[in-house]
């Protein structure tokens, strides 16, 4: 008697866990939404590494989310109307960095800015190579290339 | 997101999607059959505990009713298959084990009250038998409207046809004379021929609500246009009160003409979520709910009803011994108590002793022979099936689509707060039935139109698009290319 209570409880929040198993291998698949799981992110990016850069990304400040194709031409980054990426940030200077293709290999280089710019927590004082993927920050904002 | 939904219609997704895109999209039919034999079992499981524990002899009978069960949804589950693939897995099997427990406890309801008739020396009509033939003519409404509505979108061409006939259904019981439109338990809303009766006011809810999806989507920009700023916030121009204006008229008449509270509480909030979801403006929320309280303080002030209600919601057994006092929802709590967090276990309680144990008191009834522990599982349920809803109209492309879809899963789980939290002394008992468990063919029969609506929403929400999603622009060669901003999101 006591034993088939039990059971019959059992039985029903089976049911539940069942359907919301149903629920969590459903997330990503509605509507052919794709969101990034973590792991498959980590792959491509061990791919990009050898690849050629062909497109600067903003991952972090206001500008989250802007990306901009690289076509060998200089990116100029500071809050200058006439920048390539305008800088919307507090901390930037009017002309703050560049970006410039010598060879196959891309290298940022700080104008003078104030507060400085940084490739991967190292400050830049002379032109160094941007391997893809590497964060570089000026002020709030964070951009990498990505191919 | 902080960007409203945009534009009605939007890509269509393209009926023949049977072509490239069906293998990379699961239809995950075949979860749906497996969780829908799972439901069966569960069922099937509830009657011989209950058959067991009333002292029933146990044969193989059980076995085939479980399998009629089984081949009653399997038929649904079929027309599903063919007429929504894409639809959601999860929507019908959650129906299926409401319905079926629902079932098993009217049945063993239908038994207690068999047992004390005969001790009294009456004679009673069983309600389950009744219910099973309901549930076959839901589900065939079920497969009509399925096989009938081939694209929710359709819908829309009718909305102010479905709005009138809404409002008809709405208020015939009301100016019908009471042959045909007695006054049962203290409620004008029945309609009665023959040995039938039923609820018009269940359809009309989803005919107001189809009305409304439809209006909000062709008018919405006209609430978004903000009037006055007072204290901070933009208030609505007075002319857009409108709708909220008809629908607390409507509400408040259902509630004076009807004496039907749970109906109107249900409307009025249903129509308010769906203003809120069009617009995403809390103002609504706050001046909706303004004037429900300033209306429910009139309605207290006015009907003796509606005193009776919320005094017997305070202190129930002030009011035990009444006449319409406190008795119901007092003998509902004595159940739950006993049923505590384990329960009695199914067929080995008392649930007879609480008046309408089988319609809008059954999650009492449930409470006491499944304990907590299961009526968790059933609210459990409830809001699995919700939150399919919600999520496929969050997922569809249309505006309607989701505002329909928001407002049907809103007004199912609504539902069920309204009666569980009404049979639990959380708000006044307001006596609607709790969707598929309860005993009544008129919210058998809507509640399956809302489930079917629901599924054809889900189906064009996962149905994969074809054509549609735009290609990568192929690249210029870089040589030639400019600097250019492919993607900025605001």
């Amino acid at each position: 008697m006591q034993l088939t209570r039990a059971g019959f409880l059992a039985l029903l929040w089976l049911f539940v866990l069942a359907a919301l198993r149903v629920v969590r291998s459903d997330l990503y698949a509605a509507s052919g939404l794709r969101v990034a799981v973590p792991g498959f992110r980590k792959s491509t990016a061990a791919k990009m590494r050898g690849k050629a850069p062909r497109q600067l990304v903003v991952t972090h400040g206001a500008l989250a989310g802007t990306r901009i194709t690289l076509d060998g031409r200089p990116i100029m980054m500071g809050r200058a109307d006439d920048s390539t990426l305008v800088l919307d940030d507090d901390y930037a200077s009017t002309r703050h960095a560049r970006l410039s293709l010598r060879g196959t290999d891309w290298y940022v280089e700080d104008l003078g800015s104030t507060n400085g710019t940084y490739l991967d927590r190292a400050k830049v004082t002379q032109p160094l190579r941007v391997p893809l993927g590497v964060p570089i920050r000026i002020g709030k904002t964070v951009i990498e290339l990505r191919s | 997101m902080g960007s409203p939904v945009q534009g009605a219609g939007g890509p269509a997704a393209g009926q023949s999607s049977a072509g490239t895109d069906a293998a990379a999209a699961p239809t995950r039919r075949g979860t749906e059959l497996l969780l829908l034999g799972f439901a069966a079992f569960v069922v099937s499981a509830a009657l011989m505990l209950v058959e067991a524990n009333q002292e029933q002899q146990l044969t193989l009978r059980i076995f085939w009713y479980g399998l009629a069960f089984l081949g009653l949804f399997g038929v649904a589950h079929v027309a599903v298959r063919r007429f929504a693939p894409y639809a959601d897995p999860l929507i019908l099997p959650c129906v299926a084990l409401l319905n079926g427990l629902g079932l098993v406890m009217i049945y063993r309801i239908d038994l207690a009250m068999t047992e004390k008739a005969l001790r009294a020396g009456r004679e009673i009509n069983n309600d389950v038998p009744k219910q099973i033939l309901w549930t076959t003519v839901a589900l065939a409404l079920f497969l009509a409207v399925l096989i009938v509505v081939k694209d929710h979108r359709t819908l829309t061409k009718y909305s102010y046809t479905f709005g009138l006939v809404g409002l008809v259904l709405l208020a015939l019981p009301a100016f019908l004379p009471s042959v045909i439109a007695p006054t049962i338990n203290g409620a004008k809303i029945w309609l009665k021929a023959g040995p039938f009766s039923l609820q018009p006011g269940e359809f009309a809810k989803i005919l107001l609500l189809v009305f409304f999806a439809a209006f909000l989507v062709s008018k919405r920009d006209l609430f978004m246009a903000a009037g006055r700023r007072v204290l901070g916030v933009d208030l609505p121009r007075a002319r857009d009160l409108g709708p909220v204006v008809f629908a607390w008229a409507v509400s408040l008449g259902v509630l004076v003409f009807q004496k039907d509270l749970g109906t109107s509480l249900l409307f009025f909030g249903t129509i308010l979520v769906m203003l809120y979801v069009a617009t995403e403006r809390a103002v609504w929320v706050v001046l909706g709910l303004t004037l429900f309280v300033g209306g429910a303080i009139v309605a207290y002030n006015l009907f003796t009803h509606v005193q009776q209600r919320v005094a017997n919601w305070f202190d129930p057994l002030a009011t035990y011994a009444d006449a319409g006092g406190g008795y119901q929802i007092a003998q509902a709590l004595f159940g739950l108590g006993t049923g505590g967090v384990g329960g009695t276990g199914l067929g080995a309680g008392r649930p007879e002793l609480v008046p309408l144990a089988n319609t809008d008191f059954i999650a009492a009834a449930i409470g006491e022979e499944l304990g907590f522990i299961g009526l968790a599982a059933l609210l459990l349920v409830y809001t699995v099936l919700a939150l399919r809803g919600m999520r496929s109209a969050l997922a569809v492309r249309d505006t309607f689509g989701k505002l329909l879809g928001g407002g049907l899963s809103f007004l199912l789980i609504m539902q069920v707060f309204v009666v569980v939290g009404g049979v639990t002394k959380l708000i006044p008992m307001t006596g609607i039935t709790a969707p598929f468990l309860s005993y009544g063919g008129s919210s058998l029969l809507a509640n399956y139109v809302l489930i079917a609506l629901l599924l054809r929403i889900s189906d064009a929400a996962r149905r994969p698009q074809t054509g549609a999603r735009p290609r990568p622009v192929p690249q210029a060669p870089i040589a030639e290319a400019h600097t250019v901003m492919v993607e900025r999101p605001t």
